[in-house]
């Protein structure tokens, strides 16, 4: 593993560090940001603010997705209602006339929501690859407090800048409590 | 039970570690010993009162729904009455995980969990009531939901009531949803605390494999703060379609404006005061003291305090109204068969327990005293569900027509199947505290997280791993 390019390093997953405090992992993740890593992520108990800017992630998928699943929704519980009262249904009740808007609002309302909520959960879960019972970096040894107490650091061997042995040199300097290889 | 705890601004007390905080809501699942007498005598109570409403669910779809008291002209009585009840009960969980949320109250973070947990299981118990008022739910299929079928029949979107199938559904699938992906994280946590292999395998599988990655928790907050603002006009507009159902009818009584608003309060003011009466005992039997802080018992009776003062508010405009409109059965509705006549009662019983006992929370000594917080959150689910019955059934004994006005008067299985849902409502909310972490994990870490940076007086010990099974209160010393 001396001679470290990106595409031979199969054997490595990522060099791994493990943090005892947030503001530790915020302080490596800038640094490596600004030593030019791209493939990094980190791993934390809770979501930490400021940890995406720190780390260089930026995603507005979610949002947008969220925004045309309303939109779609506005238009599903709307044109239902015209379809059904003008097309498939036309029912006169007391002579009002068949596009009663106000009475359309309510549904089309409701089916915005119904439509834009799940829009918004459905894609947080499609776009984190979720569910996903194998991920190489469970590989970890101590991993399991990444859900728990623990915080984590993982500079992935896809990067461009690669190598094994500088990365774990750069991760030591951040006060880790240990520095792992991990194998995918 | 101790009343004499500290009321101060810290929102986690005693000495707590990024672990002891997961230990001591972890263990509620871990540790089924810690389930002792109290749990079980709950859990049956619920099962008993499952079985109750099974009964009655059967009995009323054999014989038909002639076995209420329902009758003409009280053709929605209990059923309708129990449905308003349960659903606004379900209001306060979406206020905490979604307004207060918006409103970035950190507070909620330690009440949300549960409170989203009561939604869900009062909409269920809510949902129930309206679909087996239609005496044949499964013929009843094509009036509710928008399907092409076979008789070319569509539902009448025109109507209150198919505004209702929208509000209450969507209500129920988006709470489900945000709740379910609250505990996501927690899941993965609770796969990583689990020594035993089938709750391991249990909790890998719903934890969907989270790894708690950077780039999950950055669309997961967004997920989250999406649907947070979703979920708030959507609280609003449920109970304000619920109130359509009465207010845009020409029933006496049922015709006012205020309505909407006065509904969501009540609403509420019902959920929070259930949440209560939840969690006091909860917190006291679980030793989650420190978690669930006389601070946000505090707060809560002050919200208690403010909805319910609308409450009041709406039932004084109702007054007002019944003389102002100038309408003689108007007029006739609030003086004979409000002020006086045979569901005078009823109607006094109401203003004390909502207008009335609520005020004792002006008196500060009176938020901190669980005891009594305790009893009048149990008074005020009492009055709601008698608000409920004075709008609803005593209104149309209330003709046009004078000859046709006719006393209610409900039978055994409609307070059967009324006992029946709260036993069930019991016993989901035991398996709850059982199977489920009863507090947001994460969220009561990103709290600590934040109450460490603050200064505070709580000194974070991360090695202090499982050194504190049961944390006591520290002695606090700063009252603010």
């Amino acid at each position: 593993m001396s001679h470290a390019v990106a595409e031979e390093t199969s054997t490595v997953y990522a060099i791994v560090a493990e943090f005892d405090t947030p503001e530790k992992l915020m302080s490596a993740a800038e640094s490596a940001r600004k030593a030019g890593f791209k493939k990094m992520d980190a791993y934390s108990p809770f979501p930490i603010h400021g940890l995406s800017e720190a780390i260089g992630f930026k995603d507005v998928k979610v949002p947008f997705l969220c925004f045309a699943g309303g939109l779609t929704g506005a238009l599903f519980g709307y044109t239902l209602q015209y379809y059904v009262h003008v097309f498939d249904y036309p029912m006169n009740v007391g002579g009002k006339p068949l596009v009663s808007l106000p009475s359309m609002i309510p549904v089309t309302y409701e089916a915005t929501i119904l439509f834009a909520g799940l829009t918004a959960f459905f894609s947080m879960i499609a776009l984190n690859r979720l569910p996903q019972p194998y991920h190489s970096i469970f590989n970890t040894p101590g991993f399991e407090r990444a859900t728990q107490d623990r915080f984590f650091l993982a500079i992935e061997a896809a990067d461009a800048h690669f190598d094994a042995e500088k990365v774990k040199r750069f991760l030591q300097d951040h006060e880790p409590i240990r520095v792992s290889e991990v194998e995918p | 039970m101790a009343n004499k705890e500290t009321l101060n601004n810290v929102l986690i007390t005693g000495e707590n570690s990024y672990a002891s905080v997961e230990d001591s809501i972890g263990r509620l699942i871990l540790k089924p010993q810690l389930h002792q007498r109290g749990w079980w005598i709950f859990f049956f109570i619920g099962l008993a009162g499952t079985g109750l409403l099974g009964v009655s669910i059967t009995w009323l779809v054999y014989q038909g729904v002639g076995i209420w008291g329902n009758n003409q002209p009280v053709a929605w009585a209990f059923d309708i009455v129990n449905f308003v009840w349960w659903i606004g009960i379900g209001h306060a969980g979406t206020l905490i995980s979604a307004i207060l949320l918006l409103f970035k109250q950190q507070w909620r973070n330690s009440i949300n969990r549960f409170a989203e947990a009561m939604t869900i299981f009062a909409v269920m118990c809510a949902g129930l009531y309206p679909l087996l008022h239609t005496g044949r739910p499964w013929v009843a299929i094509f009036w509710l939901f928008p399907y092409p079928n076979i008789m070319g029949m569509w539902p009448q979107f025109r109507s209150a009531l198919e505004w209702d199938v929208f509000a209450v559904s969507t209500y129920f699938t988006i709470s489900l949803v945000f709740w379910f992906m609250g505990l996501i994280p927690d899941f993965a946590t609770m796969r990583d605390r689990s020594r035993n292999k089938f709750g391991k395998i249990a909790f890998a599988i719903l934890s969907l494999g989270w790894r708690g990655s950077n780039q999950h928790w950055h669309r997961y907050e967004q997920a989250n703060m999406l649907l947070a603002g979703l979920s708030t006009p959507l609280v609003l507009s449920v109970h304000t379609i619920v109130s359509y159902d009465f207010a845009i009818s020409t029933v006496i009584g049922w015709n006012v404006t205020v309505f909407p608003p006065y509904f969501v309060a009540g609403a509420v003011f019902a959920g929070f005061a259930m949440v209560m009466n939840f969690l006091i005992p909860v917190r006291a039997y679980y030793g989650l003291k420190d978690l669930v802080t006389i601070r946000h018992i505090d707060w809560m009776c002050k919200i208690l305090l403010a909805t319910g003062m609308i409450v009041f508010y709406g039932y004084i405009l109702e007054v007002f109204y019944g003389f102002y409109s100038g309408n003689v059965f108007e007029t006739a509705l609030t003086k004979d068969w409000r002020f006086n006549g045979p569901y005078s009662g009823y109607y006094w019983a109401l203003i004390l327990c909502n207008g009335i006992i609520p005020q004792l929370f002006w008196i500060p000594k009176m938020r901190t005293n669980l005891l009594v917080v305790w009893l009048v959150s149990f008074v005020v689910g009492i009055g709601m569900w008698l608000e409920r019955f004075v709008i609803i059934p005593i209104s149309l004994t209330n003709n046009y027509l004078p000859a046709s006005n006719k006393m209610y008067y409900p039978t055994m299985w409609d307070f059967m199947m009324f006992g029946g849902t709260i036993g069930f409502f019991i016993f989901l909310m035991m398996l709850f505290l059982r199977f489920l972490p009863a507090i947001n994990i994460f969220e009561m870490k990103d709290l600590l997280h934040k109450v460490i940076n603050d200064e505070s007086k709580v000194e974070p010990t991360v090695e202090a791993m499982n050194s504190k099974m049961n944390p006591t209160p520290a002695k606090e010393e700063v009252p603010a």
